[in-house]
């Protein structure tokens, strides 16, 4: 009943605008067109205007709004030279675009028609035209230089000391895996998957992996100050390991391996008395659409100090302890499929 | 505007309206189907493409209304939205899948059928001939062909929305695997299938349109229309069409392989993929050839949908400031500029999918430079309109609000640009609040503005200005409002295409914020009904056009009879001496010269 009277009233007041259109074309015939017409540009003029004086400020009403809602400080040590070029580039672009809006609509305010105005035939200027060119070119130039220098500093080689953790996608959820005491992950293959006891494919004839330990419920513990490598990948579709808080992401793709790496500035108490939220996490979120459960795919990173890390892992028991109760005699190759014996395939290997 | 014509204007109109009547009658014997369905005429063509466009658009927008209603009320259920979705909306609410279906067509139907066939459909068919002085397109046989695989394709899109696995909901650029495994997604079912069956369609009907416009500027115009007399609305569209058919085919070749890999068990683009319980046993391919390709197409195809309005948003800009464009040369040039870089930057859409850094790098250059020749554009719209004599016409204020929302949605994609800023704005809100400025409501600016100002030429009679002038002033703010706040929740790291956000403690404070866009979103919508009620009724009761150049326009198509029939001009096609933009005193009062008029002895031409 509600949505009918809401469809009636909609449609009433769409034949309402509509006959106030109609009535003001008649209305204009009657008293002379050029007379309404020079009228309307007047108003057209001044509402050009007022949109954008209301505009300025509905920009800043928008920013006091917003801006307690926003990110707190980057909690990667990376992440501050991300800040401080993105504030960069919000001055530059900001200046441009306040001094070029006002333009247009001062211009369009300023030189509305009159029956004086002599409209002025200019049509080149080379002289413009280069400054124009120049100093956009210059900008850009500027930006590219600061923009190339960060993306270089943070796709080098991850340090040496860098503690390495692989994270991997799969729909809805992240599998995060540890390298253990031997502090090497070792080889796996997709055709070893299996849900119930090998959710990741490990290579069971690979002693490396006997030590490694699987996190299942998309925690992934940090250590402060102590950088961290990310090996990226996923079992089925795109994922992407999304880091808003450190100002990082990368996508997980099935086939290859990406890398991702950043130094934990906050430990995650820190960062609750930070941000005065007693409830704040540092989350995962997945930020490549991959399915119906894409906006549930979600990660939290715990950042610790190193005592608190290492109470924890001490905690974890090795996957391969849980799924292969005597270990030494399984045969993990037996749901391989003898078809796929070949060669070729590119098992993955982060030795 | 007290020309001439406008003096003699009712005699004139008679004159040429009766010879219009006359050359009506020689087709009577045209059966309706021919005339109007069928038809090989370049402006009916176009006519069929604007309405296919807007009842596409209507769809299209109608699904981001209900998308809409989720973001921003997902504790909410709306029973009107099971009338119209059934078992996709049990019980008023939504579902994750048919949610993800929604902004997949949302995205698929506005970026091709609507911005891409709609736009440069509906204007270089209109335009094209009319303006470069030729009686129809150099092949109207394959331009009418153009238009009926475009509705071929329609249909495909259309049939695929009620399918029972749903529609594609992989995401307009549906990535493998998601998009090529069944048991990934329900929308990769038939969905999928039909989907890409329509895209294939689609680009055939572009390739077809695109060679014959190209054809047909290049070859057919009349006597004395050099390329530099042309207008800059013809020379956007060329460009347009010579982006089209140069990225389509390889959106072809990765639409071909993917069906490949869907149904025929070939790997492009899989490889180590464990779904639906076992492991599959495709091995070697790679996911991220079908983003090349994809991107390869996908963003020229975002300059095949600026061009046209840029185009038309020069031309509207300058007749209504009654002074001649700014920088013609400039404007060609940069309008070069922009196209040849339109097919290096591609891969800034995919700077964090483990791309080389280095070639990265080498993105970040090109991609920042595109930024220089669209910088030069807007100075020049500017210089346009600075002292001028400005008459606010519909289509006048459309092109304004085209300019600032170019500027607005420009600068934002020099962040995305540098990769260093990407690496965080990837896939967020950021992302969708540059690209619907820019290309969604400028673009559309663009594309209201070519309506308002053709529209006496297409139907002979005028769109009512006061609705106009609403539909403009409720769009324009309704635009910023929706998408200004949008940038926040982006640099906050808010991801796209997420059904609900309450779960999530870094993003659940935009809650209210979500709401309010919903609501800003909705009316909005309801007032581009009120441009398609302006349209529709405009087309039969609207006032009528009685002088022949209403806007006082020195281009061609306005030397044409009010309603033109087949074939354009009735006498001779006429000949041009002058360039497009001769804005100035022509010792009568009047402040143009038309491009037919010959140079009086001494003046210089342009
Ligand atoms: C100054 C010029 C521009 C630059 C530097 C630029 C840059 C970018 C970049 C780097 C992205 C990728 C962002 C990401 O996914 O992380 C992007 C996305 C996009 N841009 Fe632009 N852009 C510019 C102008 C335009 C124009 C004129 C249009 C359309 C007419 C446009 C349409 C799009 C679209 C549709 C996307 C998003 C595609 C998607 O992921 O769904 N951009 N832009
Ligand atoms: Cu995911
Ligand atoms: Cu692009």
């Amino acid at each position: 009943m509600s949505g009918f009277i809401t469809i009636a009233l909609i449609i009433l007041v769409f034949i309402i605008i509509y006959q106030i259109g109609k009535a003001s074309e008649y209305a204009g015939v009657i008293r002379g067109e050029e007379k309404v017409k020079a009228q309307t540009n007047r108003t057209i003029g001044w509402l050009l205007l007022a949109f954008f004086i209301l505009g300025l400020y509905g920009i800043w009403v928008c920013h006091q709004l917003l801006k307690d809602k926003m990110l707190p400080e980057s909690a990667s040590v990376e992440g501050v030279n991300y800040d401080s070029m993105f504030s960069a580039t919000m001055w530059v672009t900001g200046i441009v675009f306040f001094a070029t809006q006002a333009l247009l609509f001062w211009f369009a305010f300023r030189y509305q028609s009159t029956e004086k105005r002599k409209p002025y035939f200019l049509a080149h200027n080379n002289k413009l035209e280069l400054i124009w060119t120049t100093i956009p070119a210059i900008a850009m130039a500027a930006l590219v230089a600061v923009g190339l220098r960060n993306w270089m500093n943070i796709t080098s080689e991850a340090p040496k000391n860098s503690q390495v953790v692989e994270i991997v996608g799969k729909q809805f959820n992240w599998l995060i895996r540890y390298p253990g005491k031997d502090g090497v992950l070792g080889k796996r293959d997709f055709r070893n998957i299996d849900d119930a006891n090998n959710i990741l494919g490990l290579d069971w004839k690979d002693k490396d992996n006997q030590d490694d330990i699987i996190v299942q419920n998309g925690e992934l513990h940090l250590i402060i100050g102590r950088p961290v490598k990310l090996i990226i990948g996923s079992r089925d579709v795109i994922h992407d390991v999304g880091l808003a808080h450190f100002r990082f992401k990368m996508d997980a793709v099935p086939g290859i391996v990406t890398t991702l790496w950043f130094t934990p500035k906050y430990t995650s108490e820190q960062m609750k008395k930070m941000t005065g939220n007693p409830d704040f996490v540092y989350e995962i979120s997945c930020d490549q659409m991959c399915g119906k459960g894409h906006y549930s795919m979600r990660g939290t990173v715990i950042v610790q100090t190193q005592a608190e890390y290492d109470t924890w892992m001490a905690s974890q028991p090795s996957y391969y302890s849980g799924n292969n109760p005597d270990a030494k005699t399984t045969a993990p190759a037996a749901d391989a499929k003898p078809q796929q014996k070949t060669d070729s395939v590119k098992a993955i290997t982060m030795k | 505007m007290s020309n001439e014509i406008i003096i003699q204007g009712p005699n004139v109109a008679h004159t040429i309206e009766g010879a219009t009547e006359h050359h009506g009658h020689e087709h009577h014997e045209q059966h309706f189907i021919w005339k109007y369905i069928f038809s090989q005429d370049h402006k009916v063509i176009g006519k069929q493409f604007l309405v296919t466009g807007i009842i596409w658009a209507i769809i299209g927008a109608l699904f981001s209304v209900f998308f809409r209603l989720q973001l921003g009320f997902p504790d909410s259920t709306f029973p009107i939205m099971e009338k119209f979705l059934g078992e996709w909306a049990k019980g008023g609410k939504l579902s994750p899948e048919f949610y993800y279906a929604l902004i997949t067509m949302h995205g698929t139907i506005l970026v091709f059928f609507v911005l891409t066939a709609g736009l440069s459909g509906t204007f270089a068919n209109i335009l094209i001939p009319l303006q470069i002085g030729a009686r129809d397109m150099a092949s109207p046989f394959m331009n009418m062909l153009s238009y009926w695989f475009f509705f071929l394709a329609s249909v495909f899109m259309f049939i695929s929305l009620f399918v029972e696995t749903g529609p594609a909901s992989g995401g307009w650029t549906t990535y493998p695997p998601l998009s090529a495994l069944k048991e990934a997604s329900i929308g990769s079912g038939v969905g999928m299938d039909l989907w890409l069956i329509g895209m294939a369609l689609f680009v055939i009907s572009s390739l077809l349109g695109g060679l014959n416009y190209i054809t047909t500027i290049l070859n057919m115009r009349t006597k004395g229309m050099t390329m530099t007399r042309l207008p800059l609305t013809i020379w956007a569209l060329f460009f347009t069409a010579v982006l089209g058919v140069l990225s389509f085919p390889v959106l072809f070749s990765g639409v071909v392989l993917l069906i490949f890999d869907r149904n025929f068990g070939t790997s492009f683009y899989l490889s180590e993929i464990f779904i639906g319980g076992k492991a599959l046993p495709h091995i070697g391919g790679s996911a991220i050839l079908y983003q090349h390709l994809f991107w390869f197409l996908g963003h020229p195809e975002v300059y095949i949908i600026m061009l046209p309005g840029m185009g038309m948003a020069s031309e509207i800009l300058s007749n209504n400031s009654r002074k001649p464009i700014f920088g013609y040369f400039a404007m060609v040039i940069s309008l070069i500029g922009i196209t040849v870089l339109a097919f290096l930057v591609w891969a800034h859409h995919m700077f964090v999918t483990g791309m080389s850094p280095f070639l990265g790098s080498i993105f970040v250059l090109l991609t920042l430079l595109i930024a220089v020749p669209s910088a030069v554009k807007v100075f020049n719209w500017l210089t346009t309109i600075w002292r001028g004599n400005i008459r606010f016409s519909v289509g006048m204020l459309f092109a304004l609000g085209f300019v600032s929302m170019f500027i607005s949605g420009g600068l934002t994609g020099i962040f995305l640009g540098n990769s260093a800023l990407d690496i965080h704005l990837h896939d967020t809100y950021f992302v969708v609040a540059h690209f619907h400025i820019v290309m969604g409501v400028s673009a559309f600016f663009g594309m209201f503005a070519g309506v308002y100002h053709w529209f006496p030429k297409m139907f002979g009679r005028f769109m009512n200005n006061t609705l106009g002038y609403i539909h403009f002033f409720v769009t324009f703010a309704g635009a910023y409002l929706i998408f200004w706040p949008m940038h926040y929740e982006g640099i906050a790291g808010m991801p796209r295409r997420y059904y609900d956000y309450s779960a999530w403690e870094s993003f659940k404070q935009f809650q209210n914020l979500n709401a309010f866009i919903s609501i800003v979103a909705i009316v909005v919508f309801f007032a581009q009904l009120l441009f398609v009620l302006n349209f529709f009724t405009s087309i039969w009761r609207g006032r009528k056009v009685t002088v022949q150049n209403p806007w006082g326009s020195p281009t061609l198509e306005w030397t044409t009879p009010i309603r033109p029939g087949h074939g354009n001009w009735v006498g001779e096609i006429p000949e041009v001496h002058r360039w497009a933009y001769d804005y100035k005193d022509d010792g009568n009062g009047n402040d143009f010269i038309p491009q037919t008029t010959p140079l009086r002895p001494g003046e210089e031409a342009h």
